[in-house]
């Protein structure tokens, strides 16, 4: 099933500048992939139905009333479809002018339209996955990477745990692919940064109903005798990106430790509490436009329009092929409330970005952290810097 | 029933004009998070009173009079104005939502409000407290200029990356120039030959030729054991005779000072944490900026190019404004 609704840019107060045969028209396809309900442990964390599609919204009004002075138009249409079902609907949004696509998508996805498109001249941004294969041995030229990798996220968040002296993890995964790959950037984060995994311990997702009237019960049982008789530890890291048992953790682990990675204290690219670098601005542009707070998807999905929007308003051009160029440049770089300018990677075309670490209410700190150096930019200590790139184009 | 409290009101006015001798030179700044403007003698650099003003006080100017104090109280969508002789609250003027900076026309009215949350600049009559009209422009407009003849009113829009020629006459936008990353600021010299914008995430100035709008300079930065991203180029002042600019650096606690002739970097002077206004005494013999992190206020010795004080102030000093002669 594929559902296309277009995007009218919000701010038409002021007619456009120039004149209409110079006008530039950038056109956008926002496409996201619908895997069947998301069944979070809290019904807090059910995702809204516009999640990541909101944040697009915004950063094309944002690029649009940049347009206004400029003589150029930004257009976007949302798109959702079925994994089976990406490529036609990518390829109906390509013939109707889409020279760039917004992907909301998992690796698999993002590389069959990455490989569909090599030819053509279309980029695609990821808004959403954070493979590390992506960025290394499966990268793709025509993608750009806004959402961070994995290992950057794991990297923010050592860095964080040297900082508190907290050195050694107990490491709880789950047992699904995703939850298997984070573990992996956990370990390589720990190993990278003199951390050490003192336990390991699998929690295996054995189905079942997420949510059940006084399930707590339960788990108030299960959670200490899971976490009982471990090695000495100074945090639990919990690799749980399907969301199966991270938040039953704290609490009730055995040891009275905290609770870090995929729960409690999260690495993350944006939290609706943020108000560092002027983030006050865009959470109310955006809590004003839709009606509910900002989700890293929402924040993501903004990026990209903002990254597209930036070059274009640079360049002068919607070519597609001359905003890849400019984008990879040096002299490209975007403002996202960061506090610093944002760019790419050449290597791995991977968008630099500063990592939030925040709990369930407010941003606890933000890496790369001061104490850790790199001779170019401090944003490289997070994630696979040039010299490890397995990425080669 | 009123006459009395008019005649205590007049009694209580005079012996705080008595108390306070209207010749010291006064510097006030905001402390956003304090809620407070903290007033400064100029001559002995002592705290002379705190005073709690409205939620989150960003944006502080005085009347070229030197008769009112403009605070933007950013939370509660409104100006605060104040007796800057007493200290006394005046009244509100209406400023649209979240107020951050502002400038008044070089006659003292009207003021020019950027509003950050709806991407226009209101325009406020002082005397008659009305809004005269909202002017439509960038993304999260914040930076704040007025040209030297007041025929033109600068806003920067900092996710726009513009600076915005608004004409004070008919309120079009007749120049709309693309400048580096965040534009936070903007600050005419004053035979109005040059604008220079801020770029707080670009981390460069802006040289811009009003008469075109053509970038016709970039200041860029660079101090050695500071990374480059630190350097972000936030509030700015230029001396009356147009020989030095300051400009303040945000994070890396720096005040750089700029050959406004060559637009060259001359000097970096260590002020305290998180830099971002700054305000010159009425003889520019001083130049007083604001420390965010480190809740104080560093004096500079404008002819030695030295720091020589530091004042403790509120809680994340924002904004800071000097009594004029």
């Amino acid at each position: 099933m594929i559902r296309v609704t277009a995007l009218i840019a919000a701010l038409m107060l002021l007619p456009l500048v120039a004149a209409a045969k110079d006008a530039i028209i950038l056109k956008t396809a926002v496409l996201k992939i619908d895997n069947g309900p998301v069944l979070p442990l809290s019904r807090l964390d059910l995702p809204a139905e516009n999640d990541g599609f909101a944040g697009a919204a915004v950063g094309l009004a944002d690029n649009d009333t940049t347009g206004r002075f400029l003589g150029q138009t930004f257009e976007a249409t949302e798109v959702t479809a079925k994994p089976e079902d990406a490529i036609k609907a990518a390829e109906v949004a390509v013939a109707d002018g889409a020279g760039v696509i917004v992907a909301l998508a998992p690796e698999a996805t993002l590389l069959a339209l990455a490989d569909h498109f090599a030819d053509q001249n279309i980029i695609i941004l990821n808004a959403t996955a954070r493979d590390d294969a992506l960025r290394n041995a499966s990268c793709r030229a025509n993608v750009l990477h806004v959402a961070p990798s994995r290992a950057m996220l794991a990297d923010g968040l050592a860095q964080y745990m040297v900082w508190k002296k907290w050195t050694e993890w107990m490491l709880i995964h789950g047992s699904h692919p995703a939850d298997q790959l984070k573990a992996d950037a956990y370990r390589r984060a720990a190993k990278k940064f003199g951390l050490k995994i003192v336990e390991e311990r699998n929690f295996e997702d054995t189905g079942g109903a997420r949510r059940t009237d006084s399930g707590h019960v339960l788990v108030q049982r299960q959670i200490p005798k899971f976490t009982n008789r471990a090695d000495d530890h100074d945090v639990v890291v919990a690799a749980d990106e399907t969301g199966v048992f991270g938040d039953y953790l704290a609490y009730r682990t055995t040891d009275p430790r905290p609770v870090v990675g995929d729960a409690g204290l999260v690495a993350r690219t944006w939290h609706p509490s943020f108000e560092g670098w002027g983030a006050t601005q865009i959470q109310r542009r955006f809590e004003k436009a839709k009606q509910r707070r900002m989700t890293d998807n929402d924040y993501q999905a903004w990026l990209a329009m903002r990254v597209i929007g930036e070059a274009v308003s640079r360049t002068k051009s919607a070519d597609p092929s001359v905003l890849k160029d400019f984008i990879l440049s040096n002299d490209f770089e975007v403002a996202g409330f960061k506090g610093q300018a944002l760019s790419f990677r050449p290597w791995n075309n991977q968008l630099r970005q500063g990592i939030l670490l925040a709990d369930g209410k407010l941003v606890v700190t933000v890496s790369p952290q001061e104490e850790f150096l790199h001779q170019k930019t401090r944003l490289d200590t997070l994630g696979f810097d040039e010299p490890e790139t397995e990425c080669a184009f | 029933m009123f006459k009395p409290l008019l005649t205590a009101a007049t009694t209580a006015l005079a012996i705080a004009a008595f108390a306070v001798p209207s010749h010291a030179g006064r510097a006030f700044v905001s402390n956003e998070k304090g809620n407070s403007v903290t007033v400064i003698d100029t001559d002995t650099f002592e705290v002379i009173e705190t005073v709690p003003v409205g939620v989150r006080p960003r944006g502080i100017i005085l009347s070229p009079s030197g008769h009112e104090l403009y605070v933007c109280t950013s939370d509660m969508d409104y100006v605060e104005v104040y007796d800057p002789e007493t200290m006394e609250f005046l009244h509100t003027l209406p400023s649209g939502p979240d107020p951050e900076l502002f400038v008044l026309h070089p006659s003292g009215n009207p003021l020019y409000i950027a509003n950050e949350d709806d991407n226009i600049v209101t325009v406020v009559d002082v005397v008659t407290h009305e809004v005269i009209t909202e002017v439509p422009v960038g993304v999260e407009p914040e930076g704040m200029a007025v040209s030297p003849d007041g025929k033109y009113v600068i806003n920067t829009s900092e996710t726009t990356n513009m600076a915005h020629f608004i004409n004070t006459e008919t309120y079009d936008l007749d120049i709309n120039v693309l400048v580096d990353n965040r534009p936070r600021y903007a600050r005419f010299t004053a035979d109005g030959a040059k604008l220079y914008v801020t770029a707080e995430i670009g981390g460069t100035v802006n040289v811009i030729d009003p008469a075109t709008g053509d970038e016709i300079g970039k200041i860029e930065f660079a101090v050695s054991g500071v990374p480059p991203e630190a350097l972000q180029p936030v509030g700015m002042r230029i001396t009356k005779d147009d020989k030095l600019a300051f400009v303040a650096l945000g994070p890396s606690n720096r005040v750089a000072v700029i050959d406004v002739a060559t637009d060259e970097v001359l000097e970096y002077l260590l002020v305290g944490r998180r830099v971002w206004h700054m305000d010159f005494t009425p003889d520019e013999k001083y130049l007083f900026t604001t420390n965010g992190n480190s809740n104080d206020v560093s004096v500079i010795d404008v002819e030695d190019l030295k720091v020589i004080k530091t004042i403790p102030v509120g809680e994340l000093p924002w904004g800071v404004a000097i009594m004029p002669k």
